[in-house]
Order: structure tokens, then C-alpha cells, then sequence
């Protein structure tokens, strides 16, 4: 890595930004505004501070309508929202996904538009942490906060997940290398262990790496739980895990302190799926019986959390949220956003503040390319490809405020630090002027 | 806006109007004397009126509501119903969605309805809730009694800088009254332990109970808050809890009230749950008369009842090892919410049965609480809901109280275990409940203890928040009419909150923004701003957001009620 100058050149700080990528939501962040610009981030990691300074690349800078020969073409704001406005009351089956890079004051009409044109709502956890919900449906969610993990944990076990890459922040803010109350050593005073089949950037900084074969996550679980309750194991190697060591890692989990254990979507994704999120959370209630042991889905966006959060209270159901009948019905399978694509139910598709198209299977794509879209986002996208109406939003914890909530569910709000491009709309904006025009064309049809 | 409630029959507690046939009269969201000519007449001639309800302890907005709907869809499948052309679906029944919880309190006849529980490190997810939920005012108690900045003063003894710290975190949170819930066992939770009675110190910080509750009640005092510290004692659902729950109310005897409106310097929540004798489950008995014995002598002590109510529900609370070991008594699946610094919290299903001999005996100790306190005024009806039964379950429990028939016939019919009968004294206590009672501890009482001056009366002045009930105290024996009374109470005639109608004839009719209900201590500013500096460093160093992203921001707590308390009189 190259030496880089520090950024000298600016006219202020905003100090304690909250960063608007990964589920770490850093809140310590200072942008460095120069001319109404970011000219610089401190403390922020490489991830966050990508996102941040070169946001200007590639972004969306005034509503588009596709005309007939497929071309994406500017129009005023005034035309696209019309003309979304009408697909939407329009349809049938609307599904309206994303929200998980928005905040709660953009999704509180959001949802005020589904509840009045009976569509389906749905966020990112459809395709990421859907399974973690099931799991945490079937057997419980003991969970904490990331400060408890600071000033208590004496081991950590990641799994399925590489911090190191994809939360770069969350050990050395929040878990690992942090000197917390009853932890004054930092990281001398705790264990770092990895389970992952890969040989990761985690795996390689911890004291302990569980290299379990590939789908060998339940079954390695499932062997430290029969340790755990006094059984003997049967079988020599386990997962590709000689027994000696399950039971050795074992006795260490037993006798720590405080334990967190971090799972991300190689847990949800492998082969037994919500089953592997399932047995990790009765080993967590197990070691209990023992001693103090916790655990956290790592969130990928923002505020995916977020979302669950707010349908959750609003409504009653996390995600896929069906108000096609008057009232909401939430029933993996049936109300998921993959699946009505691949029935190919849904007739018109809103996103916002997501990418199904760098994202979704090939099938439900192959669905939307067929149905109108429209897209509420910052960024050009493959997404933008498919759509048919394109509204230029603003960057929520940069250039506009708002609140979203960390993986530990701890609630944010998000400062701004500039101000938007004079041709963007907010996302709150934009989603209560669909609203109100959906209303119009409603009322007017009476 | 001017209306008369017109020839209704009236109980007002607070005015010592016990059910008098008059009139109320109010203009502009207040009650007033006299109005023009031109006042709106609902006649409600012969129906039930009281002041609008005013509930102590709920837990309805917030994180852990939020965990519990997250991870149970088969609670909120229960209770759905469509929208309307007013009101928004509605799903859930312990654990509703937040319009459907407004829609079901007002429906009741509730004017105002205290979230019980508000770690402040998620105090923001809370008012979030808040302004979800319609129609009811909400003031939100913060939790101190884990808290360890809280612990180190009790430590010290530093009973000045502690009320500022209260006095500085009720305006960080936009609380209203100091929460204390099984203090030092949460945060010994933290290593997965409990502390048992009110000497066993939290480990660590070597602070015990009794140390942490007499501190914050002094602070309590020192800044004269409305309500007084409000206590879920150590050892809750333990068999043989009951010294305990004494213990930590005698602890407060000698502190000194500074209130002119409420007489408690504590008030003991859910008490149902704190009043066990035995030493397990197989020997329990109930603990009732002993801690009702108490409350009759000594007048410095309220308490709310927590009934079961025999249903499917979801029980939480900030008494984090308490949830563990239901889970290793129940198997279903265990839910845990730590926070850093402040507090633990968990959730369990639970299923009340009135085959279960235990919960049989929980539900008679509910009841006998009631029976057993003789003054009223001393006594707040709550189901701790979702705890011990949901909110939705308050007519039942009212139905009970005024039925010593009904109750009998639930003993006698089986519809409960025989140990209710055995191992309470409740088959032996005939006290029947009147509405003037019944208007006491559902209005007047709660008002009293929460220090509100303005509502659960209908004095000239106060807040417009009026319930009617379709029933003719005259011409109705409520001993013998458990079922109409039920019936009654949970589908108001007429529910007016702020002088509006919200709902007529059962239905919500109106739907508005419910209130952020705070207090604000004025002349302990420089004191706030001198603990503030002094405890940042820690809070920096320990805490995981910034100080400036932790503070509840005044946009989160939007339309407010604010309590202004002068700490210097």
C-alpha cells in the first residue's frame, strides 16, 4: 500500500458521522468537507471510505424514463414520478424491495404506499439473513450488544464470516483488539477463533483457525454439542476435525469467561441453511449452562437490520411482507421476494437502495426484465439497466439524515455532512411524492 | 370544541365522586365548568363513566417488544385483523404491532399507558415505537438499576452526583421516573450469574441491592420527581422470594418523600411475581398475605398486581437471568438482549394453563394481592403485560375482582387447578371489588402514584381523557355478571382522549399521535454538566457510539407532554 499524504485542504470537519456501509455503523467517523464535497474521511475503514469519497463515480444524477427504443432518456421529476406513480397504481402484484441502504424515515411511506396498493415489502434479508430469522423463529436469539463483547469477552469465534474483509472495523472497534473495562489488555486478554473451511484474513490473525470441511458446519456444531452434554464421539474425524481437537476446543469454550460467537452468511448459505443458524444458537444456550456465551448475525448493509426492525413493529413480521389481502401475511416461500419472481406473480417491481440486478438468480431476473421496474438509488448499476424509471436519491449519512440501526440493533441517527446534488431527491422525498401521486390517480378512479 | 357528556354515572376517585349522575363538560381538550350552548350533548344517560384509564406498568414499545415479534409470527398471526378506512391491520396478541397496541388501549378505554422498561443506550428504538403506536400517551420509565455509573456512586455514596446523573439521563433518554429491575443481578448476568436477596453484591462492582435501590430512591427525592423509584425486586418467580420483596420495601422506611401529590417513596411492580413461599416449585405456596400485611401497615409502599391471566404470552424483562431459567424450565426458545453498561433483558414463550398447578396458584396470588391490600389507593391493576397475560386481558381481571361468584365457579368448575384453592387463601376471600374500586386502581391510583395531576380525574382543568362504558351501574349486578363486564370494559362506548373521540361503540373512530410523556429537572444544570464531564471519559472509553449519537434527539420525541420538576423546592 502506497504512502498517501494526509488531506490537508479542506474548510471543516463533521466529526462523529455514522458510516453508511457495512452493519459495524461506525459512529466515530470525521468527513472532511471542502466546496460542499468529501475531500477526505478519517477513521473510517478502506471499505466505508470508498463508499464515501468516490461516491460522485458513477452516480445518478436526474430521474430517468425509458422511452420506446429501450433508450434510458432525462426527463423533469415531475414525468417520472408520474409515470411511476402509475405503473404502480396500475398493478396487480407490486412487490416493492430493498430499503436496506435507506433509512426508517424513507421507509415509513414506503410503507404507507404498500399497506394502500396491497403490495408485497420486502428487504435484502430475503436473500441474506432470511434463514438467521427462521432460525431465530425456531429456537430463540440470545444476543447482546457490541459493547458488552468490548468490555467482557475473553473469546470470540467467528464463523461463516471474514470480518477482516467484509466488516473490517468490527475487530478492532468492537471485539477483538478494543482495550474494554474488564478486558484492559485488549487483545492479549482474549482468544480469536475462527471456523471456516477458507484459510481467511480472520482466520489467519486468530490464535485458533477450525478448518471444517465445506457443509461441515452443522456437523461440527453438532459435535461440540454432544461434548457438551457428556457424550462420547463415535467417529474419529468429525466435519474433517480430528475429535481430539472438538473436544479440547470444547473444554476452552466451557471455561472462558464470556464467549461471543459471529456468524455470517456461510452459515446461512451452506448446505443445511437455517438448520446450521439453528444448532449454532443451542450450542450458544448450552455453553449457558456453563458460562456466559452470546452471538450476533453479522449484518451486512446498514441498515438491513433496520428494516426487520421497522416492519417488526409496524407490522408484526420481519420481512416479505404480503398486504395484498388488507392485512399483512409474512410466509417464507410464498411472500419472498425470489419466489414471486420465479412464479413470476409480481407485475411491477420498485427498488430502492438495493441491486437485484448484480444480486438475484438468473431465473428471477430473467422475470424482471420482463415487468416494468423502478428504481430509487444513488448509484448506475445493473440494476439501472433493467429499470424503466430511474429516481436519483441521496446518500443517506452523507448528504442527507436519517436513522438506521447496527447489527446489534443499537438505533443511529445518521448526521449529513453535505449537501445533496441539486437534481437529487431524497428518498423520503421521493417515496411520499409516489405516495401522494398513487393517491391521486386512486382518488380520481373513484 | 365544546361537548357535554351528558346525566352519565360518574366515578371520579380523585373528586370522591362515587357514582353520582351528572354531567362533564369540556372545551379545547380540558375538562371545564360550564359551556356554551352550542357544546356537542352525547348523552350517555345511566352509562358507566370514568376518567379515561391510566395503566402503571406495560411493556408495549421498545427493543425487547421488537425481539419478541421478530422471533414469534405465530403470536402476531393471532390477533389479525384487516385495515378499515381509519384505522391500519393489526396483528399480534402478547405482543401486537404498535398501531394495533394503540388501537386495543383506546378501545379499552386508556388515556395513558407507561412503557415499563427503557434501556437508555436503545432509548431512540423506543420513542420510534412510541410514534408508531396511536391514541395513548406514553411516558417511558429508564432503567438505572444496572447502570454502572449508577452502581459507582451507590458505591460512594454520592447521592448528589447520582441525582444528577438521573436527572441528566431522564433528559439524554426523555424518560419520565427511575426503573429499577432486579438490580445487581443483571449486570451479574453478565457473567451468566444472579445475585439472590438484597445483600448479595454484583460481582465486581461489590455494590448491593439494597445500596443501589436507597441511593437512586434519595436521588429520586432530592430532585422531588413525580413518580418514586418503581422497583422489580431480586429473586422475581423465585419459590420463597417473598422476605426479599419485604426486605427491599422495608429498606426504603426511613426515606424521606419529597412530593406533595403521590405518599409512596416506592412503588413494587408486578408483586404477583415477588410473593412465593416454598423452596421450589413442589412445596410453593403463596406468599401473599405476608407482603399484603406489609403494604396494609406502611403507607410509603404502592404496588401493581401483575395477574395472570391463563394464556399463551410472551414474558420479558430487563431480569436477564430470570428469563435463562425459565427457558431450563420450559425448553422454548430463549431470547437475550444484554446492553453494555446498563442492563441485561430476555424473553421466553410462556403458556399459561389452568391445568398447571403452578400457574393456577400464580393466578389466585394475583387476585389475592388485590383482595388483600384494603386500600385501594395502594393498588394498580396490571397484568406486567405481556408477562404474566396481555393488556387486552384487563376487563377479565377487572370481571374477577368484582365476581367472588365467578372466582369460586373457576375453582369449583375445575377451570383452574386445585392448588389455587390449597395453597391460597383466595377461596376464602369474599372482598368484591366496585367500580368506585375498580376506577380507583385502573385511574386514580396510577395517576396518583405517577405524580399526573392532570388526568385519571375528571377535575376542572384536567386533560379531556374520559371513558363510557356501556353499562348501568344502576340497573347491573356486576358480582354476578363476570361475562357482561368483561365484555363491557374491553369495548369502550366512548373513548375521549384530549377532548377528541377516538372511539364510539367499540370501534376506533379517530386515530391520533400519541404523546412522548418526559420529565425535565430544572435547577440541576450545572450539576448535570460537571457529572457529564467527569463521567466522559469512561463513557468514551467503554461505551461503543458516541456520546453525541446517543442522546435521544427532540425529533424522536415528537408531539411531547413535558413535566417540568423544580429540583430546588
Amino acid at each position: 500500500m502506497a504512502y498517501e499524504e494526509p488531506v490537508k485542504d479542506y474548510d471543516k470537519i463533521v466529526e462523529n458521522c455514522t458510516c453508511a456501509f457495512c452493519g459495524s455503523n461506525c459512529d466515530d467517523l470525521d468527513i472532511l468537507v471542502k466546496d460542499n464535497h468529501v475531500a477526505g474521511v478519517r477513521h473510517a475503514c478502506r471499505l466505508g471510505a470508498s463508499k464515501i469519497m468516490e461516491d460522485e463515480d458513477q452516480r445518478l444524477l436526474v430521474p430517468m424514463v425509458r422511452d420506446e427504443n429501450g433508450e434510458l432518456v432525462e426527463v423533469d421529476w415531475d414525468t417520472a414520478l408520474d409515470k411511476a406513480a402509475e405503473l404502480i397504481a396500475g398493478s396487480i402484484r407490486p412487490v416493492f424491495y430493498g430499503w436496506s441502504e435507506t433509512s426508517i424515515e424513507a421507509m415509513k411511506p414506503g410503507l404507507e404506499l404498500t399497506e394502500l396498493v396491497g403490495a408485497v415489502i420486502d428487504n435484502q434479508a430475503t436473500i441474506c439473513h432470511g434463514p438467521t430469522v427462521q432460525a431465530v423463529q425456531n429456537v430463540g436469539y440470545p444476543l447482546m450488544t457490541l459493547g458488552e463483547v468490548k468490555n467482557r469477552a475473553d473469546m470470540l469465534v467467528y464463523t461463516g464470516s471474514n470480518p477482516m474483509n467484509a466488516h473490517p472495523r468490527h475487530l478492532s472497534r468492537y471485539t477483538t483488539y478494543p482495550k474494554g473495562f474488564f478486558r484492559r489488555r485488549g487483545r492479549f486478554d482474549r482468544t480469536l477463533v475462527t471456523w471456516d473451511p477458507k484459510f481467511s484474513d480472520t482466520a489467519k490473525l486468530s490464535d485458533i483457525w477450525v478448518p471444517f470441511e465445506e457443509n461441515g458446519d452443522y456437523g461440527f456444531c453438532n459435535a461440540i454439542r454432544a461434548v457438551l452434554k457428556g457424550k462420547e464421539l463415535k467417529q474419529d474425524v468429525i466435519s474433517g476435525i480430528p475429535k481430539e481437537d472438538i473436544y479440547e476446543l470444547t473444554e476452552k469454550m466451557k471455561n472462558t469467561k464470556f464467549g461471543a460467537l459471529f456468524f455470517g452468511l456461510g452459515l446461512t448459505h451452506t448446505l443445511s441453511k437455517q438448520r446450521n443458524i439453528d444448532i449454532a444458537i443451542q450450542l450458544v444456550q448450552d455453553l449457558n449452562k456453563y458460562t456466559k456465551w452470546v452471538l450476533l448475525p453479522m449484518r451486512g448493509h446498514f441498515n438491513v437490520n433496520g428494516f426487520n426492525i421497522f416492519m417488526s413493529y409496524e407490522m408484526g413480521f420481519p420481512y416479505g411482507v404480503d398486504f395484498s389481502r388488507g392485512y399483512p401475511r409474512y410466509m417464507i416461500g410464498e411472500t419472498t421476494t425470489i419466489d414471486l419472481l420465479n412464479r413470476r406473480e409480481c407485475d411491477v417491481f420498485m427498488v430502492i437502495a438495493a441491486d437485484p440486478g448484480a444480486h438475484f438468480p438468473g431465473g428471477a431476473l430473467a422475470h424482471l426484465a420482463n415487468i416494468p421496474v423502478i428504481q430509487i438509488d444513488i448509484h448506475w448499476g445493473p440494476s439501472t439497466e433493467m429499470a424503466d424509471v430511474v429516481l436519483p436519491g441521496t446518500f443517506i449519512g452523507v448528504e442527507t439524515a436519517g436513522t438506521s440501526y447496527r447489527m446489534d440493533s443499537v438505533p443511529l441517527y445518521m448526521k449529513k455532512a453535505i449537501d445533496p446534488p441539486e437534481t437529487c431527491r431524497e428518498d423520503e422525498w421521493i417515496v411520499n411524492e409516489l405516495l401522494q401521486r398513487v393517491k391521486n390517480i386512486k382518488e380520481a378512479s373513484k | 370544541m365544546e361537548y357535554i357528556l351528558k346525566n352519565g354515572i360518574v366515578y371520579d376517585p380523585v373528586n370522591e365522586i362515587n357514582g353520582e349522575k351528572k354531567d362533564v363538560m369540556f372545551r379545547d381538550g380540558k375538562i371545564v365548568n360550564s359551556v356554551s350552548d352550542s357544546a356537542k350533548i352525547l348523552d350517555v344517560t345511566d352509562k358507566l363513566v370514568m376518567p379515561a384509564g391510566v395503566d402503571v406498568h406495560c411493556h408495549l414499545a421498545g427493543p425487547k417488544l421488537c425481539v419478541g415479534r421478530l422471533y414469534r409470527p405465530e403470536d402476531e398471526r393471532k390477533g389479525v385483523k384487516p385495515k378499515t378506512d381509519i384505522t391500519r391491520a393489526e396483528t399480534g396478541f402478547s405482543i401486537p404491532s404498535c398501531p394495533a397496541t394503540g388501537y386495543r388501549f383506546s378501545r379499552m378505554g386508556y388515556g395513558t399507558v407507561v412503557e415499563a422498561a427503557v434501556p437508555p443506550l436503545e432509548a431512540k428504538h423506543t420513542h420510534e415505537e412510541i410514534i408508531a403506536i396511536p391514541n395513548i400517551d406514553i411516558p417511558p420509565l429508564t432503567l438505572f438499576g444496572n447502570n454502572w455509573f449508577v452502581m459507582q456512586f451507590a458505591k460512594e455514596g454520592n447521592i448528589e452526583d447520582l441525582a444528577a446523573f438521573v436527572s441528566a439521563w431522564l433528559k439524554i433518554t426523555k424518560g419520565y421516573g427511575v426503573k429499577i429491575v432486579n438490580p445487581c443481578g443483571s449486570e451479574a448476568w453478565g457473567w451468566g450469574g444472579n445475585v439472590h436477596g438484597i445483600d448479595d453484591p454484583a460481582p465486581y462492582w461489590d455494590v448491593t441491592a439494597r445500596e443501589v435501590i436507597r441511593a437512586l430512591a434519595q436521588a429520586n427525592e432530592m430532585l422531588g420527581l413525580p413518580h418514586s423509584i418503581h422497583v422489580h425486586p431480586n429473586d422475581l418467580g423465585h419459590p420463597g422470594n417473598f422476605p426479599t420483596t419485604i426486605n427491599t420495601i422495608d429498606c426504603m422506611k426511613d426515606i424521606k418523600k419529597n412530593s406533595e401529590y403521590r405518599n409512596q417513596t416506592i412503588h413494587l411492580t408486578h408483586a404477583q411475581f415477588h410473593c412465593y413461599e416454598g423452596t421450589s416449585w413442589r412445596d410453593v405456596t403463596s406468599g401473599a398475605q405476608p407482603v399484603a400485611d406489609y403494604i396494609n401497615k406502611n403507607d410509603h409502599v404502592t404496588m401493581d398486581l401483575g395477574a395472570v391471566t391463563l394464556d399463551e404470552t410472551t414474558t420479558m424483562t430487563a431480569d436477564g437471568p430470570m428469563e435463562y431459567d425459565l427457558y431450563e424450565l420450559t425448553g422454548l426458545k430463549w431470547a437475550n438482549k444484554d446492553i453494555e453498561l446498563e442492563t441485561a433483558s430476555g424473553l421466553v414463550p410462556f403458556i399459561y394453563s389452568g391445568r398447571n398447578p403452578v400457574h393456577s396458584l400464580q393466578w389466585a396470588i394475583g387476585l389475592e394481592l388485590a383482595l388483600m391490600v384494603e386500600n385501594p389507593w395502594q393498588v394498580a391493576l396490571t397484568t406486567d403485560s405481556p408477562n404474566a397475560g396481555p393488556f387486552i386481558r384487563y376487563p377479565r381481571v377487572i370481571s374477577w375482582l368484582m365476581s367472588n361468584k365467578r372466582r369460586m365457579e373457576m375453582m369449583d368448575n375445575k377451570e383452574v387447578h386445585g392448588w389455587a384453592a390449597k395453597k391460597s387463601a383466595l377461596a376464602t376471600l369474599d372482598r368484591e371489588y366496585d367500580f368506585y374500586d375498580i376506577a380507583t386502581i385502573t385511574r386514580a391510583a396510577p395517576s396518583k402514584i405517577y405524580g399526573f395531576e392532570d388526568r385519571g380525574n375528571l377535575s376542572v382543568g384536567s386533560l379531556a381523557d374520559i371513558a363510557v362504558y356501556d353499562l348501568e351501574p344502576n340497573n347491573f349486578d356486576p358480582t354476578v355478571n363476570a361475562a357482561a363486564v368483561e365484555n363491557a370494559f374491553s369495548n369502550a362506548l366512548y373513548t375521549i382522549k384530549d377532548g377528541e373521540i377516538l372511539v364510539k361503540d367499540g370501534e376506533v373512530v379517530k386515530v391520533v399521535s400519541s404523546n412522548h410523556v418526559h420529565t425535565e429537572v430544572q435547577g440541576f444544570e450545572d450539576q448535570e454538566k460537571r457529572i457529564l464531564e467527569q463521567i466522559m471519559p469512561m463513557f468514551n472509553k467503554y461505551y461503543t457510539v458516541k456520546f453525541e449519537n446517543y442522546i435521544v434527539h427532540d425529533h424522536y420525541a415528537e408531539p411531547s407532554t413535558v413535566y417540568k420538576v423544580n429540583a430546588s423546592k
